[in-house]
């Protein structure tokens, strides 16, 4: 198993990582047992033509290298994005973003999706 | 793995690098003395005596006769080989279902082998460990039934580091098969044990540990990979599982790795050497390691047990991060070392051995294995000291609140 450079460089140092306060959406996956959890923070408002956007992204994530990098590499995508355009993202944008992943970790980047579109739900149910 | 800085080996469980004193008496073998031991002609010859010579100093550590040795490709096979080919002997002699004893916590190199035997018919008892990673005696004691005919238990956890009481077996299935033999019965039960982790630090005479068969690995002990050696007490019934070149007593076959069974039996010849020497300085090491970094990180988890395991292993669970990202982020620095978590596992399942342990599997996949060599000092220790505490509460503070 070998990690890209890319899974590297976000794991080094991962981009948007922490939670936002006063949040307007939070979506949450995984559990302890399964050694992965993803939260997702979300901060949103609305562009010029009225429609909502991610304006600010935040994560947490307790799990493995690839999932840390997932969990970075999903929320450089979708920030400033339209929430309708997000709820598309599909796990396999995230893993071409990271230059690939080693196949046992694909689910990881199912993991991240899942988690933002559960928090983009939570808001449209609010 | 970082550029200009000395890496850093703590996985010594995993393998160990190939001594230069070893790699020197292999060297001829390859190029100048490269004979087939079986070839009649001097080239053969020279090899076949070295050969001799190799097996003459295995039996002399393991204390038994050379012709008890049969040198495999690994531990790997020698376990097989063990396994299947007592049981293949045992089917071709006596009828009946047979039982079959090993632990929850063997490697997958003894497991799987069972595993077959059971779906082909053999009942197996799989028996559990105690919190320390230790099967307990007694539980032993009471697997044991009137059909029980084989037993394989690992002399030491390779995750763990865990010892197994393998004498204390011995002695009782010795005594049982006495107690068989005066009731006119003429079924035994053969012991094995794969010694593989504890030939760098515990006693391995097999008359001290009264087993009929004991495998072990050239690379775990600063020898060559792709050699081993199987011990089989003469008397024992063993049938061969690889078929044809009727090498190693028709027990083997294959041409043998002279090269490889120099190297063994020269890092043998070192190991024992230096056993006490060595086992002083790695559990120094080690104890001086875990308990500094106790006081750097107060909520780690040690899950080897000091008492009852090698001076080598520690095994431990940093709660609240995963055990992968330690791994990767260590690597990053320098350092290797291995993890009982799911995310690193082809299975993504978490460590079998911890899971038996009765860690729970949060618990588990927050855990790293240390394991200490020879040849790790304590600049290294330091250094390591110094990274692992802000790498794991860096990785904690990432994580959500749970």
């Amino acid at each position: 198993m070998q990690y890209s450079k890319k899974v590297i460089e976000h794991f080094r140092n991962p981009h948007n990582q922490g939670r936002i306060k006063n949040a307007d959406a939070v979506g949450q996956v995984g559990n302890l047992a399964c050694g992965d959890v993803m939260k997702i923070y979300l901060k949103i408002s609305e562009n010029k033509k009225g429609e909502s956007i991610i304006k600010d992204i935040k994560f947490e994530t307790l799990g493995c290298a690839a999932a840390i990098a997932v969990s970075s590499a999903l929320t450089d995508r979708v920030k400033g994005m339209t929430l309708a355009r997000a709820l598309t993202i599909e796990k396999d944008d995230i893993v071409k973003d990271l230059g690939g992943l080693p196949p046992i970790k694909v689910h990881c980047s199912r993991l991240g999706v899942e988690a933002l579109h559960q928090a983009i739900n939570q808001y449209f149910k609010k | 793995m970082p550029k200009n800085i000395k890496p850093i080996y703590l996985d010594h469980s995993a393998t160990t690098p190939l001594d230069k004193e070893v790699l020197k008496a292999m060297l001829p073998y390859f190029s100048q003395k490269f004979g087939n031991p079986s070839s009649l002609y001097s080239y053969g010859q020279q090899a076949a005596a070295a050969v001799d010579r190799a097996r003459q100093q295995a039996a002399e550590f393991l204390n038994c006769q050379p012709d008890e040795i049969i040198f495999t490709s690994g531990a790997t096979e020698a376990d097989n080989l063990a396994i299947f080919g007592v049981a293949s002997a045992l089917k071709k002699t006596s009828g009946g279902k047979f039982h079959l004893i090993t632990s929850a916590i063997e490697h997958p190199a003894v497991l799987e082998p069972f595993n077959q035997l059971e779906e082909q018919g053999a009942e197996v008892s799989y028996l559990p460990v105690k919190k320390n990673g230790v099967v307990d005696l007694e539980v032993f004691r009471k697997s044991i039934k009137d059909n029980t005919v084989f037993v394989s238990i690992m002399y030491v956890n390779n995750e763990v580091g865990s010892i197994q009481p393998i004498r204390e077996m011995g002695k009782i299935i010795e005594k049982i098969n006495r107690e068989r033999a005066r009731r006119g019965s003429r079924r035994k039960i053969y012991f094995h044990t794969d010694a593989v982790q504890a030939l760098n630090f515990l006693n391995c005479d097999v008359k001290y540990l009264h087993v009929d068969l004991l495998s072990l690995s050239g690379h775990k002990i600063y020898g060559p990979k792709g050699v081993g050696a199987l011990f089989v007490k003469s008397g024992t019934p063993l049938a061969g599982v690889q078929l044809g070149g009727h090498q190693e007593k028709n027990l083997r076959s294959g041409t043998l790795n002279v090269p490889g069974i120099v190297g063994l039996a020269e890092a043998i010849k070192i190991t024992a050497k230096h056993r006490e020497k060595n086992n002083k300085k790695i559990a120094e090491l080690r104890n001086e390691f875990v308990s500094s970094l106790r006081r750097r990180l107060p909520g780690i988890i040690v899950n080897t047990d000091f008492k009852n395991a090698t001076p080598a292993h520690a095994n431990i669970s940093f709660v609240g991060a995963e055990g992968e990202a330690i791994l990767i982020a260590l690597d990053l620095a320098g350092v290797a070392v291995s993890t009982g978590s799911a995310c690193a596992s082809a299975s993504l399942k978490a460590s079998s051995v911890l899971l038996a342990m009765g860690i729970k599997e949060e618990v588990a996949h927050s855990t790293i294995r240390f394991t200490f060599g020879k040849n790790n000092s304590r600049v290294e220790r330091r250094r390591v000291l110094k990274l692992l505490p802000p790498l794991v509460r860096r990785l904690k503070r990432m994580a959500p609140e749970l």
